[in-house]
């Protein structure tokens, strides 16, 4: 069965449980005060049951049906492609679920290819019928072993109470394990790539070309993975971005917390958070079809020799999409600052603007700073805008002009495709990950305790 | 005499053209200040207006009527109407019949060639689902409108221009010349194309469609709600309502709001990492991206879900234990009624984020060429955001248009949930 339709029948038999453990403990007795729970509780312990117990199996199933089926595919392959290293393997492996699924293979298909296929055909089948059963099993049990337990004397309440309670906390925790999975995961494999290339080349070497590494005669060869040519051209990019959002995005803040009227407030807001809302890989298409040709022919006008896949339209463009991330947090910034102290220059005789200039603008700097910090974090993690605007190759260049790559380019670039997991090309891109990460996360933290500070201060 | 601060003293001269000034600078700050706003909107003005230019022609598909003779001898000469015969058949040979009865004079091979260059391989295909629906109509000859190229559609559209050397364009002046005469005697249209919502992906621009990518973003996003909402939801009202304060619960709060901020493709190589390399999950399946997805968007439903509940005053809660309620009762039946507004208003902007992505995708291999529309969450397909990609990305001139097209749908989709977001803010802004 369907995984969707599975999930809708589970919650529909469950929703059948609900009415089944009402109904039993209403049963029981003449009237419903006898009960010691509400009747719906007797649903809710039913419902518990045949809920729980399935949505787990169903989960471990869907966790662990790809690795078992690799194994028991792999078991019955003669041994000389049993012994291919493990990538080729792999490739092997992807060939045949490829031919099963109808899509395109990388090789010719011979007899072995599609048994290995037919294989796997005939064991998802297989695995999808058994785990059918084994959900509606579980439902099943599950509802007649709480069936079983309604008697007279039970507490519904009680029991199903401490279950909910116990449900919510497990799901809390989850961000918990969603943070320990990212940084396992890229610490394991950058430990991995920092084994075949040392940690100093990477944070210091000039030159990144990790396409080289794939020759096997020179995997992890020096002088090819080193990252700062990438640090340099993320930087160069992000500060042409925050060139361009945090002007503009600060004064559209002045305007609208301080000058605007209501009218021009409710309309211009919305219509400038639209600009947040813009998928990025718009932005990308604007920048690269739209804004590169435009600043390619402006600039040949000029005589400058603009690439086409210049930093400049790429930070440019990022920064549009981050104007109303600088506009909105510094709206909220300026908002907080307290009437009293503008209230308080006016009767001084200050005029409007040297009012949000010298009493306004450095009462909510440690806010604005803040919020710029956080627009920096995105600016360097943003991915499809300098995926599909700025280069592949890492130049090390100050010049706005020219092309650059930068950390998320290459993430993407060495990560999409047929990938071998045992060579430093793709390790590296986990290594990147794992910077990003980091820095992305320093800054956070900085600018989240700054923002803090800041609001503690007005309240 | 001076003034405070050393001023020479102020006579009313001085302050009236010192008073001049300031209100000059005044202006000048103010002026500023509306300029970044009226920059930035124009900014979003030319977003829409390049993206609408660009895309609005990909809506009409250049079809030419050609008069087609479905001659029985080609199509079934056995004559036993046999499914496979009709399905194994050339269709290709009726257009090209039909097009060199309109064009005798074409008679050397490179010229045929491109002649039959006008049609796109697309109407084969569509002659094949005609005969094969009714078979009767073999031996009946038909006008039918059928499916241009795609160069002969972007001439069409002016998309290549006609004073430009022969050398320098992708269309022969002979092709312009059957267009137009083509065009003379009304057998060349615009209609409207259904097939760019009907159909999967193709290398052939004009029989690319978005369904198969809006298929596999729907199944995507259902996976991502599925997951993320009762977790999101879960976790915001743990955290609300019960979380004693200790450091698991600090711990808890500190991990949301940096997951909040952690870079999306950060959450793509998460994914790669543990459920492809180490679950052994599908490549390019939905499951797969949305399980990636819902674990981005999880901070982004958590943190206005528990606005929102911190927003329901005490006092209800209050009223409701004085009556004797459970604490489950509390939330499920008081809290949680009055909070939902809020929290499905941060749903909606979460899921049109996640709508959005893409970079996590290109991760988990949902950047695949897939033609088939996927028929479940474990099929390979791709997603709306990375077909953009994958069509930006493509040579051919008749897929710039293609992806404006698919962005313009996205994006209705887009501000259709932004829509809803709004209105159900307005409802959820209630003063207590």
């Amino acid at each position: 069965m369907n995984t969707l339709l599975l999930i809708a029948v589970l919650l529909a038999l469950s929703a059948a449980g609900f009415e089944l453990g009402r109904r039993r403990a209403l049963g029981l007795v003449g009237h419903p005060k006898e009960l010691r729970s509400l009747p719906g509780y007797y649903g809710s312990w039913i419902l518990l049951w045949c809920l729980v117990p399935s949505v787990l199996a169903l989960a471990g199933w869907i966790a662990l049906e790809g690795s078992l089926v690799d194994t028991w595919v792999i078991r019955s392959l003669p041994q000389e492609i049993r012994e291919l290293p493990e990538a080729r393997l792999g490739l092997f492996l992807n060939d045949a679920k490829n031919l099963a699924t109808g899509n395109i293979v990388s090789r010719e298909v011979d007899d072995l290819l599609q048994t290995t296929a037919d294989r796997y055909t005939s064991l998802r089948a297989a695995g999808r019928l058994a785990r059918t059963g084994l959900v509606l099993l579980l439902t099943a049990g599950g509802a007649l072993i709480g069936y079983r337990r309604i008697s007279l004397r039970f507490d519904a309440m009680a029991r199903v109470e401490t279950a909910f309670k116990t449900i919510l906390m497990i799901g809390s925790t989850i961000a918990i394990f969603t943070t320990v999975g990212i940084v396992l995961s890229l610490l394991f494999e950058a430990i991995r790539f920092f084994q075949a290339v040392p940690i100093t080349e990477f944070l210091f070497g000039l030159g990144w070309s990790p396409q080289t590494a794939l020759r096997t005669d020179q995997v992890g060869s020096s002088g090819s993975f080193g990252a700062v040519p990438l640090f340099a051209g993320t930087l160069l990019i992000s500060a042409i971005a925050m060139t361009v959002a945090v002007p503009v995005g600060l004064l559209a803040a002045i305007y609208l917390s301080e000058y605007a009227t209501r009218r021009v407030r409710t309309i211009a807001k919305p219509l400038l958070e639209i600009l947040a809302g813009v998928p990025t890989v718009v932005y990308g298409f604007f920048a690269a079809l739209t804004v590169a040709p435009l600043v390619r022919n402006f600039g040949a006008e000029l005589g400058l020799s603009v690439s086409s896949e210049s930093a400049l339209v790429a930070g440019g463009v990022m920064g549009i999409m981050i104007i109303p991330f600088v506009s909105s947090i510094s709206d909220d910034v300026i908002t907080a600052v307290p009437q009293g102290l503008r209230e308080a220059s006016y009767g001084l005789g200050a005029t409007q603007s040297e009012t949000i200039r010298r009493v306004v603008f450095p009462a909510a700097l440690p806010g604005i700073v803040g919020g710029i910090l956080l627009a920096v974090s995105r600016a360097i993690g943003e991915t499809m805008i300098v995926v599909m605007a700025a280069g592949l190759s890492a130049n090390l260049t100050a010049n706005p002009l020219e092309a650059v790559t930068t950390v998320t380019v290459q993430i993407v670039t060495l990560l999409v495709g047929d990938l071998e997991f045992d060579s430093p090309k793709t390790l590296s891109a986990f290594a990147l990950g794992l910077m990003l990460f980091v820095v992305t996360l320093t800054l956070n933290v900085i600018a989240l305790r700054v923002v803090r500070k800041y609001r503690e201060q007005y309240e | 005499m001076t003034g405070p601060q050393g001023h020479p003293a102020l006579t009313t001269e001085a302050v009236a053209a010192r008073l001049k000034g300031r209100y000059r600078s005044e202006r000048r700050f103010r002026l500023a200040c509306l300029a970044a706003v009226v920059l930035a909107l124009s900014f979003l003005a030319a977003l829409f207006a390049s993206i609408v230019g660009k895309g609005h022609s990909a809506f009409r598909q250049t079809h030419v009527a050609l008069d087609i003779h479905f001659d029985a001898e080609t199509i079934d000469p056995t004559g036993e109407r046999d499914p496979e015969t009709l399905a194994s058949a050339n269709y290709n040979t009726l257009v090209r019949a039909a097009l060199s009865e309109l064009f005798p004079g074409v008679t050397s091979r490179s010229e045929k060639r491109q002649l039959y260059g006008l049609i796109s391989g697309g109407a084969a295909f569509d002659l094949q689902d005609m005969v094969m629906a009714d078979p009767s109509i073999l031996g009946e000859t038909r006008r039918l409108w059928l499916l241009s190229s795609d160069d002969a559609d972007m001439l069409v559209k002016g998309h290549i221009p006609r004073d430009v050397p022969e050398a320098e364009r992708r269309v022969s002046d002979f092709e312009i010349g059957w267009l137009d005469a083509l065009d003379d005697r009304g057998r060349v249209e615009r209609r409207f194309n259904t097939r760019f919502f009907t159909s999967g992906d193709s290398r052939e621009p004009e029989m690319a469609g978005i369904w198969g990518a809006a298929k596999g973003s729907l199944y995507t996003m259902l996976v991502t709600l599925l997951l993320s909402f009762p977790l999101g939801v879960a976790t915001a009202v743990y955290l609300e309502e019960f979380a004693p304060r200790n450091r698991i619960t600090d711990l808890i709060e500190v991990n949301i709001n940096n997951l909040a901020a952690v870079p999306s493709i950060v959450f793509g190589l998460l994914g790669l990492a543990v459920f492809l390399n180490f679950f052994h999950m599908p490549r390019s399946a939905p499951l797969v991206g949305g399980l990636v997805l819902s674990l981005m968007t999880l901070p982004r439903i958590i943190i206005p879900a528990r606005a929102a509940l911190t927003a329901v005053p005490p006092s209800i809660r209050e009223a409701a234990y004085g009556l004797g309620a459970s604490p489950m009762q509390v939330i499920f039946h008081h809290v949680l009624p009055l909070a939902l507004p809020g929290i499905l208003t941060g749903t909606i902007l979460g899921m049109s984020q996640a709508l959005g992505e893409s970079a996590p995708l290109l991760m988990i291999g949902m950047v695949a060429f897939i033609v088939d529309v996927p028929q479940g969450i474990v099929d390979p397909s791709t997603v709306l955001p990375v077909q953009i990609y994958l069509w930006a990305d493509s040579a051919e001139r008749a897929f710039v248009e293609k992806t404006s097209a698919a962005i313009i749908v996205l994006l209705g989709f887009l501000i259709l949930m932004n829509l809803g977001a709004v209105i159900l803010r307005r409802r959820a802004e209630r003063s207590w």
